[in-house]
Parts: C-alpha cells; sequence; structure tokens
C-alpha cells in the first residue's frame, strides 16, 4: 500500500464534557480527494483545526509526510506544506488580492526577516502571485483589496494562496460555502484536477460536489467517524442515510 | 488620492526645515528649539509608529526606551566630565555618535525580554503589561540616587559631535533633522519589504500569516525591537537638546504621547508621526500661551480626531492608504 500523505490515529479532543473528537482514524493517501462529512456540530472543524495546528489535541497522533506534527505549531506545519483555506475566509483584508498571495510566496522562498528590498518591485514575489491568481480565475481583480472581493473570490483567493505555498496536502474547510450554482461547478472542476498537484481533504456540506469529486468519503457523528469508504459504499450505507444523508440521497 | 501622499510629506519636510530658517531670519531663535523639538518627538513616534502603526502592536512603555536613551546620554555625560569611570574602568564620554551607540544598543537589548513576554499577550493585556515595565524602569530611576533619582540628571554642556557645533541651536536642529530623515528612510523601506509585508498582515490577520508558514511572534518581536532602538536614540536627543535627562521621560505620561502624536498624525502613515509631533508642540506652545489648561482642548481635538478623522491629519491631507 502507499504510504499515506497525512495520518491520523486515535485522536481525541474534549471541550470540557463534550467529546467533539472522538477517537479518529483517517489518511489522506497520495492524489485523492478524501472528503470529510457529517452534520452540523460533529467535529469536522475542530479536526481540521487539530491537523493544521491552531488547536492541540488531547491524545493520538498526526503524522504528516512520515513526521509526528507534535510539538509543531500552525507556522511550523504550513511550511512543512499542509496548505488550508478556512470555514470563514481568513486574509489580510487591507491588502490586494495580489499582496495576500504575495505572502505565500515569500513564506516559500525562506524567512521573512528581509528588511530592504521593496517587495512591489521583486518579479521573484509578483510572478508567481499573479500566475496563481490566473489559475483560479481572479487575475483581473488582483489589485483590489481584499475586503472588497466578493464572498465567492475570497475563497478562490484562499485556494490561491494555499496552491501558491506549494503545498503538498490541502485542507479545505467548506470552499464552496455561500458560492452560487455557478462558482461552485467551476471549483467542483477546478479541485478535481488539483488533486494531481496535491491530495485534498476536503470538508464539504454541498453533496453534489463530494460525490463528484470524493474518491472516498468518511462520515463523522458527534466526533467518531461512523463510516469510512468509497462513494458508492457510503452512499448506499444505511447508519449514514440515517444519520446524516436522509433519504434524499 | 495616492499620488499626493508624496506631495504632502514633502511639504511637511520642508515646512520643518523652514521653521529655523525662518527664525534665525527674523532673530527668533527660541523656535529653533522648537522645530528640534518637534523632530526629536517625531523621530520617537516614528520608532513607535514600526510596532503600532505597522504592527498594531499598541506599546504603552515606549517612554521606558526614550528615558533608557536620555538617560544613556546624560550618565555616559557625567562620566565623562567627572572623569569616574562607568564601571570596569571603562570612561564616560562626550561624543553624540558613541552615546547614540550604546543607546540604540542599551534599548535592543532591553526591548527583547520586554517585548518576548509582552507579546505572549494581545489586545488590552499588552498595553497593560508594556506599561508595567516601562513604570518598573521609571520607579527604577527615581529611586536610585547615584544619577539624580528624582531630580533628574543634567548636563553641563550638549555632547559633541566631529565637524559640527552642536552647541549651536541651528546645527544642533540639522543634526537631529537629519536623523529623522534617515529614520523615515528606513521606515518606508521596512514598510516595503517582506519584513513589512509579514508584520503588517501579521497586524491584518495573525491567523493568516501563520497559515501561510510566518510565525507571527517573531515578526512582532522584531519590529517591537527596532521600534525601541529608534525611540531610545530620540531619547538620547532629547537629553542632549534640554541638556537633562529627567524622570518624567520614562513616565507614561510620555508613552501616551508618543501614541498621541501618532493618532494626531495618522498611524502606519509614514509622515504621521511628523505630522502629529508639530500639532502636538504647535498646541502645546500656542494653546500653552492663552491657558494653562491647553491639555484639556487638546483632548478635544484628539477626540475629534478619533471620531471624525481616523486616518488623522495624514488621512484628511493625503487620502486612505494605499497597499499597492
Amino acid at each position: 500500500m502507499v504510504e499515506p500523505v497525512l495520518e491520523i490515529r486515535d485522536l481525541r479532543k474534549n471541550f470540557g464534557a463534550l467529546k467533539v473528537t472522538d477517537g479518529v482514524n483517517l489518511d489522506l493517501r497520495p492524489g485523492e480527494i478524501h472528503a470529510l462529512i457529517g452534520p452540523n456540530g460533529a467535529g469536522k472543524s475542530t479536526l481540521i483545526h487539530q491537523i493544521s495546528g491552531s488547536i492541540r489535541q488531547d491524545s493520538g497522533t498526526i503524522r504528516f509526510l512520515g513526521q509526528d506534527m507534535a510539538g509543531l505549531g500552525m507556522a511550523a506545519r504550513a511550511s512543512l506544506g499542509l496548505g488550508r483555506s478556512f470555514q470563514i475566509s481568513s486574509l489580510a483584508p487591507e491588502f490586494s488580492a495580489l499582496r495576500n498571495v504575495m505572502l505565500a510566496v515569500q513564506a516559500r522562498q525562506g524567512p521573512s526577516f528581509r528588511f530592504f528590498r521593496p517587495v512591489m518591485a521583486d518579479k521573484s514575489l509578483t510572478d508567481p502571485a499573479m500566475a496563481m491568481l490566473e489559475r483560479v480565475g481572479l487575475a483581473a481583480r488582483s489589485n483590489l483589496p481584499a475586503a472588497e472581493l466578493s464572498h465567492g473570490e475570497r475563497r478562490q483567493l484562499e485556494i490561491a494562496i494555499a496552491l501558491a505555498l506549494g503545498s503538498k496536502a490541502f485542507l479545505f474547510d467548506e470552499p464552496m460555502a455561500g458560492m452560487g450554482p455557478e462558482g461552485s461547478r467551476s471549483l467542483t472542476k477546478f479541485l478535481g484536477g488539483l488533486r494531481r498537484e496535491a491530495p485534498i481533504l476536503l470538508v464539504e456540506h454541498d453533496m453534489d460536489a463530494v460525490f463528484a469529486l470524493a474518491d472516498r468519503i468518511s462520515v463523522l457523528v458527534y466526533g467518531r467517524i461512523i463510516a469510512s469508504g468509497k462513494v458508492d459504499d457510503i452512499r448506499n450505507d444505511p447508519e449514514v442515510r440515517r444519520a446524516y444523508l436522509g433519504e434524499a440521497a | 488620492m495616492a499620488a499626493r501622499e508624496p506631495t504632502v510629506n514633502t511639504l511637511l519636510a520642508l515646512l520643518l526645515m523652514a521653521v529655523p530658517l525662518v527664525a534665525l531670519a527674523i532673530g527668533e531663535p527660541f523656535y529653533i528649539t522648537l522645530a528640534t523639538r518637534i523632530a526629536i518627538l517625531a523621530l520617537a513616534a516614528v520608532g513607535l509608529n514600526i510596532a503600532l502603526g505597522l504592527g498594531g502592536l499598541v506599546s504603552f512603555g515606549h517612554a521606558a526606551f526614550f528615558g533608557l536613551g536620555g538617560y544613556v546620554a546624560a550618565i555616559l555625560a557625567t562620566h565623562a566630565f567627572n572623569g569616574e569611570p562607568l564601571f570596569l574602568g571603562i570612561p564616560g564620554t562626550t561624543s553624540m555618535p558613541v552615546i547614540w551607540f550604546v543607546a540604540i544598543a542599551i534599548c535592543a537589548l532591553i526591548a527583547l525580554p520586554i517585548g518576548a513576554i509582552s507579546l505572549r499577550t494581545a489586545g488590552v493585556y499588552f498595553i497593560m503589561i508594556t506599561l508595567a515595565f516601562a513604570q518598573m524602569i521609571y520607579y527604577f530611576a527615581i529611586s536610585w540616587p547615584a544619577y539624580g533619582g528624582e531630580d533628574g540628571l543634567s548636563l553641563y554642556v550638549r555632547n559633541s559631535l566631529p565637524l559640527v557645533n552642536t552647541a549651536k541651536p541651528l546645527p544642533f536642529f540639522l543634526v537631529c533633522y537629519a536623523l529623522l530623515m534617515l529614520a523615515l528612510a528606513l521606515f518606508w523601506l521596512i514598510r516595503g519589504s517582506r519584513f513589512g509585508a509579514a508584520l503588517q498582515a501579521a497586524r491584518q490577520n495573525a491567523t493568516r500569516l501563520s497559515a501561510v508558514g510566518i510565525a507571527p511572534f517573531n515578526i512582532n518581536l522584531a519590529a517591537f525591537v527596532m521600534s525601541a532602538m529608534m525611540t531610545g536614540l530620540a531619547g538620547a536627543l532629547f537629553a542632549d537638546l534640554n541638556r537633562f535627562a529627567s524622570p518624567s521621560m520614562l513616565s507614561w505620561h510620555m508613552s501616551g504621547e508618543l501614541i498621541v502624536l501618532i493618532i494626531l498624525g495618522g498611524k502606519g502613515r509614514l509622515f504621521g508621526p511628523v505630522a502629529g509631533a508639530m500639532l502636538y508642540v504647535f498646541f502645546e506652545y500656542a494653546l500653552g500661551g492663552i491657558t494653562e489648561r491647553w491639555q484639556f482642548f487638546l483632548g478635544l481635538i484628539l477626540l475629534g480626531v478619533v471620531l471624525f478623522a481616523r486616518g488623522g491629519l495624514l488621512g484628511l491631507l493625503a487620502g486612505k492608504v494605499q497597499h499597492g
């Protein structure tokens, strides 16, 4: 079997009496999109936060590219190649779209303790950043402050940033949320191609997108993975239908 | 709108330069001292503007560095005059470049632990902890009789600089002005650099900065230390201007004054501290001549700026910040 890029073993996290992550095992293999679905409050975002390092787990291990992530903060994990997007877009609002991406390019090139050379005249920053904006279809909006972009454009910008980091795995937390049908369709197409660059752990409520994209699906309910497998298996799993999908699926 | 800022900046720089020249022409050297005071306060605030304006780190303890710079100048000069070595046989000095270097180095050494501890907090706790550190240094200074205690420490004559007669008001102004321009150039470079990008991103959204793999703590700490170094240099000049290092340079009023300068002028703006210091010293002098309660009116003006002109004077004159 291929070595997984991301490997989560027996992960636990309690918020007081609430077991928000309750013995989760999960892995992400090269070239795949692994969708994580589940009802609101199932602990999907908390799981993403633990993987990216913004919340520390109580027990269990997270290994990324074979390395134990224990003790590494968010910045350290990001520089190892763990790129993420946020459930609620998290950008530098005053910076233009281009400067937001340039920040990722600069981080990838090494330490930021460089005090003199102006970034806006530095082609080694602006060119790759512009290329990433072109890839996600935001090139025409590159000079607008992130705060003035539409909701959907901010989601695209987050993905451009993750791309610019040269991520070796992507954690996308509801990238389709709040997007119109047109935007969802084009983002679905885009993410479908992206898995060849790096595998994606995708948290998403849009079932059309999930079924179209996912190679595997795991279902998280009350902090536990109640089912994990190929798309058709999950679609037909009676427990999953009861807990989450309902009769609509 | 964006193109107006360089013009406004140039005009402010020329205006500050013109004050002492006019003063000399009309035979009112007192105004040279006022202009020098503006240049030095602006320099201190340019330092604070790195932390506060670019990094959003509201340090309420920058008086510590301003005062330390002042005491470095006064203590070294005192030892040079009475001929007693400082310690380990190190003599005092009246050479400004040496004093500047020592002031900057000491501020960096002290800012490093203060920043490392304070930056573990944020928001109002950061404000309080920087205030607490500065007050510790203040009380230490007033309880140390060897260097004047509550009375402060006088300099017999202004310290010296090769080729410049610093005892005369105009040459000393020019020295302060040149250092201010140098500091502004540095601020401009830093703001546009990779470090500046990371620092401004840390202010806007620290999580975003972490998510691209840059730890905000390290960036903020470096900014805090650089900021302290610049403010410390201003402190050394201030002691030379007044030929006196006063404990009030270390007190929280001074920290507040520096913040007020930045808010008045426009935080994060290149010439914000210059505009702020000009306004502040002008009010202090003009209103102070009319009423002893000038700070009441300054308070009203500050209230007006905060309520109606968030960008300060630079915001009014040159429009909103452009990030490119």
